[in-house]
């Protein structure tokens, strides 16, 4: 038996708020399935898990605020499973009601769960539908022919709506199922539309003490803007890193004359979907500069300077609502051109309509924010917490460029390093800036 | 319009290999050997053959009485065609592209369409009006685009949209045989396109659509250029076990409420596809009289894939990219069933 528990999704996170569970107790679950959908102050997170077995106790109802590192659920073999189903049950949940207890909060870990539970006031885009059910009119009517009472069923539909055929899988069910009272499944009766919608905020000082298997008390989340609660997961990460790293920064001026005609290039001969957009080129030199100086990828933790084998960008992406999240793209080293497109562009649809996996917001070894063909020529960026560089492109401007004693105009990018002193010198920085460079000279080589 | 039908015969039918085009070619030369009345009139018609070479050979067959060149003004040919009908005529009129027709639209409209009404019922206007629509030829923003849905607003006329070689065929005929205006849109991408039909004409319904592939798990609703692309998204999809249906629309106005129905009724999720721009399309009446009178027996809200709402680009993969593709369509048909 292993212990599920709720994972750290950032350096700034101190809890979560247990959204809703994907699998039900009993259900089997394998290494890499999305089981838990948790609401951070960076939206919501689908967790995955990391082994495979039957999914056996769960501690914590969908609405709970539950600390990282608290148990969630345990996940049991096959065998002990049907074992612990077929003694009777003496004593269970051991360890989750009095250590799940939040200890005193820190101001910080205070502002972040405040901007948890803003991110939980706005549960979806459309909140106008907030308290209806949202299912279809078949379903509907087919539900009413089965019998079948809605707040039993979990929808699959898009958004969560309830189609055909989770009515018909409910009414099956319900057939199924021996003839006493049926309880409604814990998740729906947490759900927010349970809500009443005009009942007065509730103001919390702690979460309350969590107690295992308990009947979930509906919670009235405290109506605050989304843009403050990330403002204030931004502030709480960038402080730290202010007062913790002890930055320096360095410059160089890029010709992309040379790589900018090969793209040019290259996407003539490639269909509009299939295009290069210069970030992907800059992604992938920075991620070969990155192998050829590996010192900057990696992470200061306890004192202790950490190289990273993989190669993780964290790619900094505007919210439209405000804010910036930086979900990593896996391996970027080990990834085509191709690929790389197909990761970035996925990877900003999901950014944006809050679809990220857990493992995209923890797993950054570096970050790189890019201005594209917006804003300005420099950026000199604050390092996230662990990590120990950021690399910032600026904007691609024409500049006057000499060489070999003549003055052209050539297409330049400015690229900046920012890195941990701590853990690099300027020596290492300079190096990789120079790599960058060269490696934009070639990039028919990437 | 009682005439020899003689020509169809009930014998088991041969098939033969046919273009798009050479089955309008076909139906007209048909029209005009069993119709005396009947004779074919436009811009381009005759000397050179037709500007997508519909009429080609048939000036030299049948001389410039019955394959008549006009002058270059969509009103006017229009108007002359209307008023041949009004005294007994059967004339087939050709406006090059649909895009033109609008220049004749005052005659569609203000004439065609509303003369029965206005002479209370003493006028009709029998005229069968053809003209090449869509995308897929690269003709930019004044050829290329599909505007059938405009004319499927108007009552008093007929709009048909073959789908098939067959249907081009032979939708003519009975188009001429109809009392009122009839308009036939062909799609110009289309013309080369090519497909077995009967060897002698057979005779057409044009007042259905049909169900091209039957399904249970999808109904795709689309006509013209659109109907082979959803053809092959269907078979695509098929592999991985989605079973969808298509129905060709073929006539656009009046729309087959009971075949749309039926199918939607059958697999309680619908997709349509048009080359038209999507505000205010065909596919939004469509949606309409679905939600009016399907309501409880949807599973999704009805979708639709239609063209990009910009003036039609000329460059090729850009025309691609904004009129529905196989691809997109099967997309689209897999974000309905998910």
């Amino acid at each position: 038996m292993s212990e599920f528990k709720m994972p750290s999704l950032g350096a700034d996170m101190d809890a979560g708020t247990l959204v809703e569970w994907k699998r039900k107790s009993g259900d089997p679950v394998k290494r890499g399935d999305i089981i838990a959908a948790v609401e951070t102050a960076k939206g919501v997170i689908e967790i995955e898990c990391f082994e495979d077995g039957i999914l056996d106790e769960i501690f914590f109802q969908a609405g709970q605020d539950v600390p990282v590192g608290q148990v969630l659920a345990t996940i049991s073999s096959e065998a002990e499973f049907r074992q612990k189903a077929s003694t009777p049950k003496v004593a269970e949940s051991v360890k989750a009601p009095e250590a799940a207890v939040a200890e005193p909060a820190k101001p910080a870990a205070q502002v972040v769960q405040e901007a948890m539970k803003a991110a939980i006031a706005q549960p979806s885009a459309t909140p106008a539908t907030s308290d209806r059910v949202k299912i279809s009119p078949l379903a509907r009517r087919v539900a009413e022919d089965l019998g079948v009472d809605l707040a039993t069923v979990q929808g699959t539909g898009p958004g969560g709506s309830i189609q055909r055929s989770d009515i018909e899988r409910a009414a099956q069910a319900k057939k199924a199922a021996p003839p006493e009272p049926v309880k409604a499944p814990e998740p729906v009766a947490a759900r927010p539309q349970e809500v009443a919608p005009t009942a007065p905020p509730v103001e919390r000082a702690a979460p309350p003490p969590v107690e295992a298997k308990a009947e979930p008390v509906p919670e009235v989340k405290k109506p605050t803007d989304f843009q403050s609660a990330m403002r204030a997961a931004i502030a709480a990460a960038m402080g730290k890193s202010n007062r913790e790293i002890p930055h320096y920064y360095m410059e160089t001026s890029i010709d992309m004359t040379k790589a900018l005609a090969w793209l040019e290039e290259e996407n003539a001969k490639r269909t509009i979907r299939d295009r290069l957009l210069p970030v992907v080129v800059l992604l992938k030199a920075v991620a070969k500069s990155l192998a050829e100086v590996p010192e900057l990828n990696g992470f200061w933790i306890d004192g202790q300077h950490q190289v990273s084998e993989s190669i993780n960008i964290g790619f900094a992406i505007n919210l439209r609502q405000g804010g910036l999240i930086t979900p990593a793209i896996h391996d970027v080293d080990m990834k085509s051109m191709d690929e790389l497109r197909d990761a970035v562009n996925d990877l900003i649809t999901r950014t944006r309509s809050n679809k990220l996996r857990s493992s995209e917001l923890t797993d950054a070894t570096i970050v790189v924010t890019s201005l594209g063909d917006r804003g300005v020529e420099k950026v000199f960026g604050v390092i996230y917490p662990p990590q120990v560089a950021l690399v910032g492109l600026g904007k691609i401007t024409e500049q006057p460029w000499a060489e070999n004693g003549t003055l052209s105009v050539r297409k330049v990018l400015t690229a900046t390093l920012a890195g941990d002193h701590r853990a690099t010198d300027g020596h290492k920085g300079g190096l990789f800036l120079e790599a960058l460079n060269r490696n934009l000279q070639e990039v028919e080589k990437l | 319009m009682t005439l020899p039908t003689q020509n169809v015969i009930a014998e088991p039918q041969q098939l033969v290999k046919m273009t798009y085009r050479e089955g309008m070619r076909q139906a007209i030369r048909e029209a005009i050997l069993r119709d005396e009345r009947c004779f074919l009139m436009g811009a381009d018609v005759g000397r050179y053959g037709g500007c997508f070479a519909v009429s080609k050979g048939l000036f030299d067959e049948f001389g410039p009485e019955k394959i008549r060149d006009m002058p270059l003004s969509e009103s006017a040919i229009a108007g002359i065609g209307i008023g041949a009908c009004m005294n007994g005529m059967r004339p087939i009129v050709e406006i090059m592209t649909v895009n033109f027709s609008l220049l004749a639209l005052d005659q569609i409209l203000n004439t065609a369409a509303s003369y029965l009404h206005m002479s209370g019922g003493t006028f009709n206007v029998p005229v069968v009006i053809r003209m090449a629509t869509g995308s897929g030829r690269q003709l930019g923003a004044q050829h290329a685009h599909s505007l059938e849905g405009w004319y499927a607003h108007i009552p008093g006329i007929k709009i048909l949209a073959p789908g098939t070689v067959e249907d081009m065929r032979g939708m003519l005929w009975p188009a001429l045989e109809d009392p009122d205006p009839v308009l036939i849109f062909e799609q110009q991408v289309m013309y080369n396109m090519t497909e077995m039909v009967p060897a002698t004409p057979q005779p057409m319904d044009i007042d259905h659509a049909k169900v091209r592939r039957p399904g249970k798990d999808v109904t795709l609703i689309t006509y013209g250029s659109c109907l082979p692309k959803s053809m092959k998204a269907a078979e695509e999809l098929a592999q991985e076990d989605i079973d969808t249906e298509v129905i060709d629309l073929r006539t656009l106005r009046p729309l087959d409420n009971d075949t749309i129905f039926g199918s939607v009724a059958k697999t309680h999720r619908v997709l349509i596809v048009e080359e038209g721009w999507r505000s205010g399309s065909l596919a939004a009446e469509i949606s309409a009289r679905i939600m009016e009178n399907l309501f409880y027996d949807l599973d999704r809200p009805v979708d639709r894939l239609c063209s990009a709402e910009i003036p039609m680009p000329y460059s090729k993969h850009m025309e691609e990219a904004a009129v529905p593709q196989p691809e997109t369509i099967a997309a689209a048909v897999r974000k309905l069933v998910q």
